[in-house]
Parts: C-alpha cells; sequence; structure tokens
C-alpha cells in the first residue's frame, strides 16, 4: 500500500508543477484537480472515507467554480521578465527550502511508520466511544460529542465567509 | 448567463432529484455510516449548482433565492447553538451536552442528539456553500450590464 500512495503522491507533485508552469490558465486548473482528486484515492486507501466524501464533493465544486472563472476572465498567463529583485527572492527561498528540509529530515527519523499510530490521546476517544455518544459511526460521534466545540467552529467560519462574500459581492446591488 | 443545451438539461433533471435524495441519505446516516452533515451539506449544494449552471438564471430568480438560502443557514446556525445549551433546561450545566436518550447502537434512531446536530449544520454548509455560489453569479450578471 506505501508503495501505491508513493505513486499517487508522485502524480500529485507532477500535476502541482505542472499547474505552476503550464501557459494556458485552464490546463493549470485541470492539473489543480489531479491533485485534489489524487488526494481522494489517498484518502480511500488509508481507510477514510468519511473525508474522501467531503473532498470529492469540495474538490468538484471549486473545480467548476475555477473553470467558470477562467473561461469568463482571460485564459494566457501574465508573462514577467526576472529582474535582480526576483533573483534574490530565488535565492531567499532555495535557501528557506533547504533549512526546511533538514529539519524535516531530522524529524522523520522519530516518527513511526506509516500505519502504527501513537494511541496514547486517542485511545479514550476510541475504547467505549459507541457506549459513551450511542453512534456507531466513530467520526460522527467525535465530531459532534467530543469535539463539538471544533464543529461549531468550522460551522461558524463557514457562515462568516458567506456573509462576507455575500456583503462584498452584492454592495452595487443594495444601493 | 444562459442555460445550456436540451440534453445537458435534460439529463440535469433526471439527476439533480437522485443527487439531493443522496445527499439526504448521508445527512440522515450520518451516525450509522460514512459521512455526515459536513459532506451531506456539500453534496445538496451541488444539486442546486447543477441545476443553476444547466438552466440559466432566466428560469429562476437568483436575487429571490440568495436572500432565501442565507436566511435558511442563519436560523440553521442558531439551531445549533440553541440545541448546544439545551440542556441547561436539564439542570446540566455542559455545553453540548447530548440530553436525548442513547437508544439501541446501529440503529435510525439513536445516538440521542448527535442525529439532530448532523441535519442542522447540513442545511447550514448547503446554504453557505450555495449563497458563495449564488454571490459571485449575481455579481457577474450586474458587472457584465
Amino acid at each position: 500500500m506505501e508503495l501505491t500512495i508513493s505513486i499517487i503522491l508522485g502524480f500529485m507533485i507532477i500535476g502541482a508543477i505542472y499547474a505552476l508552469h503550464a501557459k494556458d490558465l485552464l490546463s493549470a486548473v485541470i492539473a489543480i484537480g489531479m491533485v485534489g482528486y489524487g488526494l481522494v484515492i489517498c484518502f480511500l486507501l488509508l481507510k477514510a472515507p468519511d473525508l474522501a466524501i467531503v473532498q470529492i464533493v469540495v474538490e468538484t465544486i471549486t473545480l467548476v467554480i475555477m473553470v467558470a472563472v477562467v473561461l469568463d476572465s482571460t485564459r494566457s498567463e501574465i508573462e514577467t521578465i526576472p529582474d535582480r529583485r526576483s533573483i534574490v527572492q530565488m535565492i531567499l527561498g532555495f535557501i528557506i527550502f533547504a533549512g526546511l528540509f533538514y529539519f524535516f529530515i531530522q524529524a522523520i527519523e522519530n516518527l513511526d511508520p506509516l500505519g502504527a499510530h501513537t494511541l496514547r490521546m486517542s485511545e479514550i476517544y476510541v475504547n467505549g466511544a459507541v457506549e459513551k455518544t450511542g453512534s456507531v459511526n466513530l467520526v460522527t460521534g467525535v465530531l459532534f460529542d467530543f469535539r463539538a466545540y471544533d464543529t461549531l467552529g468550522e460551522a461558524v467560519i463557514l457562515y462568516t465567509a458567506a456573509l462576507g462574500a455575500l456583503t462584498l459581492l452584492r454592495m452595487k446591488g443594495k444601493k | 448567463m444562459e442555460g445550456m443545451s436540451t440534453i445537458v438539461k435534460k439529463i440535469t433533471q433526471l439527476m439533480a432529484g437522485l443527487i439531493f435524495l443522496y445527499g439526504i441519505y448521508i445527512i440522515l446516516h450520518g451516525h450509522l455510516t460514512p459521512g455526515g452533515g459536513f459532506a451531506g451539506g456539500a453534496i445538496i449544494a451541488g444539486a442546486f449548482i447543477l441545476l443553476i449552471l444547466a438552466f440559466g438564471n432566466s428560469a429562476l430568480n437568483l436575487k429571490k433565492e440568495v436572500a432565501g438560502s442565507s436566511n435558511i443557514e442563519s436560523v440553521a446556525i442558531l439551531m445549533v447553538t440553541i440545541l448546544a445549551m439545551m440542556a441547561l433546561l436539564f439542570g446540566i450545566k455542559v455545553f453540548f451536552f447530548n440530553f436525548l436518550p442513547k437508544g439501541t447502537p446501529g440503529e435510525l434512531l439513536s445516538a440521542g442528539a448527535i442525529p439532530l446536530y448532523n441535519i442542522f449544520i447540513g442545511i447550514e454548509v448547503a446554504g453557505a456553500i450555495l449563497t458563495i455560489f449564488l454571490a459571485l453569479v449575481i455579481f457577474k450578471e450586474e458587472s457584465s450590464k
């Protein structure tokens, strides 16, 4: 399974790099979709169907909206000529990447192999959650009982985003 | 935004109801099978977005609809907070207390208040995604005039 996930991750990285360098913005949007749907297959292989359903629906809706935006505005990318400032920024980026990669190598040595979790905290949730919450689906039991504050926060964030979009975009119509 | 061809309209008529029903199924069975309020709400919003994209704004009155969807999501998020504080009526001072009887695990009517939370979160998510989409569509219509 690790090999399959590695191959899918490789495809996702290729899609992300292609999206950066594509001349046509529509193909860049489709390449971003490759990243999202690769993530869906990864979630399914890692036995997380809850996340996979949400990811596939949200990815489809975002893709539709982004394709509509690209079709309405321009399809070609704006060309920029590299000057001295962008060279400095590129060098800084490489230095930060090298530093982060060093710490990533350091940190990954202490991790367990893929699939073997450390169950210090989640043991309390996993054992006897069905008796405590009455919900057979453990994820929903955690979302709406043990971690209900998180769910309320997420819902409030979505509500605020909708209100913000409505307020900013409908200013002309209310006049 | 005008509608699409007759084939797309006909297929959308057949599919949109099924997608809507599937979203309701995902929400109602959130405590039994994978899924829940967030996934089901997004699927329901997808059914509405499909209808709007296929038929254009000639068939639907978009401004009335955006007022309705923003009202519905406001009421849904209010209901979630009221449900969370409902345990105060029974004398238990705990936020998000599961105050209803648990029932037998595995049946449709079980898990206390969790199905109710699922339903209201689902309505809230569907309303929020639909409101954002409709705000974008109406903005484009008004700016192109």
